[in-house]
């Protein structure tokens, strides 16, 4: 056999969850993206608690999404009382 | 350094299987009773309650549970142990794939009985065949002791760190599971020290609630055919690592198997037969009756059957004029027995000689010695360049 080298660090299916269960690079699978308005969020953190993926990232004074791992499920726009938090679609972005 | 000669007890091949796992000291051990293979969990609870064997016994509802108890204690750095066999098999089926995937270093004892669809509470290798494609690495076996001492050998290879896979021992359900013979039993301080190797390799990688890592992740595309190719490679070095461990074996316990494959009399054979389990033994004494009336016949027992021993096979047989495979299971679709179609893959290695098929024992039939007499005599036809048929269901086929 003779594949010499991998992307993989381990020999078996293990990834590093170091940064909280950010393990799959889900970010790629995103169609709508959550924006948070920093004047609305109040920092209750209800967002980050029910992220899936737990990719909201704490700010001083507000919550945003790692947007390398957020799936754009929309749960977090769901969820957020004060309706801080609009998912746009990504086509409205350019990066 | 030679091992201490261990005690001699008559036991079953149960027996013998609850003693090899229990030796080696696992630190979980989740099983579920079935037939023929329950007298294993019975022993090891017995062991358990008695002090003797110092494991977490996790009771489960069924097999799937057993498969994840113990795939999910070895990716916690633990070793484990499980036995099982046909329906039980099924039932854990995506357990065991997953195990393989998951690369845990599982042993299972596996008691050969064949598989649902008609109700069979009998010996086959059919359980076995139907798992042929997890990824694990599977062994069979011919008696009680090498029951035991493959079980030992079976963690030295699950967990080696060029290997890390699950293994499975099997061995003929009705027959070996039930049948008693003497079993010499190793030393508890001479098991330690036989596996005591692994502790001087690098440590796998585990679970560790200090170091937050996922498991089983990792599936989309580049990654997961990685994951995929380094399994093969694995499986690939699992076949010289079972030889190496069965010879280490041989040196410090005085007992050795041969490793992927054992040859008997194949030397100077004109053709060969080739079978696994507990067929092995009666062949032998065929093939000694037909040696001594000048039939020029040789034996090899199939051991390994994943990985495939593909070069150790092509080197015995290559120069033979003629194999014959007696498989106790069927290849549906190809109509012939697995280890013959298996083989039959390897002809352009070994040449284009007659390679016959017979299935025989689906069901508990005995594979008898008039059977084996038979499978020799037409091969050696088959060698000297007559007419043969290529498949042959010997209970159902009379001898013309």
């Amino acid at each position: 056999m003779a594949v010499k080298k991998f992307s993989t660090k381990y020999e078996a299916a293990w990834s590093d969850a170091d940064q909280l269960l950010l393990c799959l690079d889900t970010g790629t699978w995103r169609t709508k993206r959550p924006v948070v308005d920093k004047e609305k969020c109040t920092y209750c953190g209800l967002c980050a608690i029910y992220c899936p993926p737990q990719c909201m990232i704490t700010r001083p004074d507000f919550f945003e999404p790692n947007l390398n791992f957020c799936k754009g499920c929309g749960i977090c726009a769901k969820e957020c009382l004060r309706g801080a938090i609009t998912m746009r679609p990504e086509g409205d972005f350019t990066s | 350094m030679k091992a201490k000669q261990g005690e001699l007890k008559v036991m079953t091949g149960n027996s013998a299987a609850a003693y090899g796992a229990m030796l080696c000291r696992p630190d979980v051990v989740a099983s579920y009773p079935i037939t023929p293979q329950t007298e294993v969990v019975e022993q090891l609870s017995r062991f358990h309650a008695d002090g003797t064997l110092e494991a977490e016994m996790i009771e489960v509802e069924g097999e799937n549970s057993a498969m994840n108890a113990v795939a999910a204690a070895t990716l916690a750095g633990g070793r484990a142990f499980t036995a099982t066999s046909s329906w039980g098999l099924v039932y854990m089926y995506d357990a065991v794939l997953q195990a393989a995937g998951f690369r845990a270093p599982v042993v299972m004892a596996n008691v050969n009985r064949e598989t649902p669809g008609i109700l069979a509470v009998s010996s086959g290798q059919q359980d076995m065949i139907q798992t042929r494609d997890t990824g694990w690495i599977q062994v069979i076996v011919e008696n009680s002791q090498e029951i035991l001492d493959t079980i030992i050998m079976a963690f030295r290879l699950a967990e080696d760190y060029d290997i890390q896979l699950p293994v499975m021992v099997n061995y003929d359900g009705f027959y070996i599971s039930y049948l008693a013979e003497g079993v010499r039993i190793p030393a508890r301080e001479d098991v330690d020290r036989f596996l005591s190797v692994l502790k001087t390799q690098p440590q796998r990688t585990i679970m560790d609630p200090t170091r937050p890592i996922g498991a089983g992740s990792h599936g989309l595309m580049t990654e997961f055919m990685e994951l995929r190719y380094r399994h093969c490679a694995a499986l690939d070095r699992a076949k010289k690592k079972f030889d190496d461990i069965d010879k280490d074996y041989g040196d410090f316990f005085g007992r050795s198997y041969g490793g992927q494959i054992e040859e008997y009399r194949t030397e100077d054979a004109d053709f060969v037969i080739l079978t696994s389990g507990s067929a092995v033994g009666t062949s032998r004494t065929v093939v000694d009756a037909k040696r001594t009336e000048g039939v020029k016949v040789g034996l090899i027992k199939l051991r390994m059957f994943r990985p495939f021993p593909q070069e150790k096979l092509i080197k015995a047989i290559k120069g033979k004029k003629a194999v014959g495979v007696i498989d106790r299971s069927v290849n549906f679709g190809w109509n012939c027995g697995p280890i013959y179609s298996e083989l039959r893959a390897l002809t352009p290695e070994i040449g284009n000689i007659p390679i016959l098929s017979f299935i025989d024992g689906l069901a508990s039939i005995d594979i008898t010695k008039p059977h084996i007499e038979r499978v020799i005599d037409d091969v050696a036809n088959a060698a000297k360049g007559k007419p043969y048929q290529a498949v042959t269901w010997i209970p159902l086929e009379e001898r013309e």
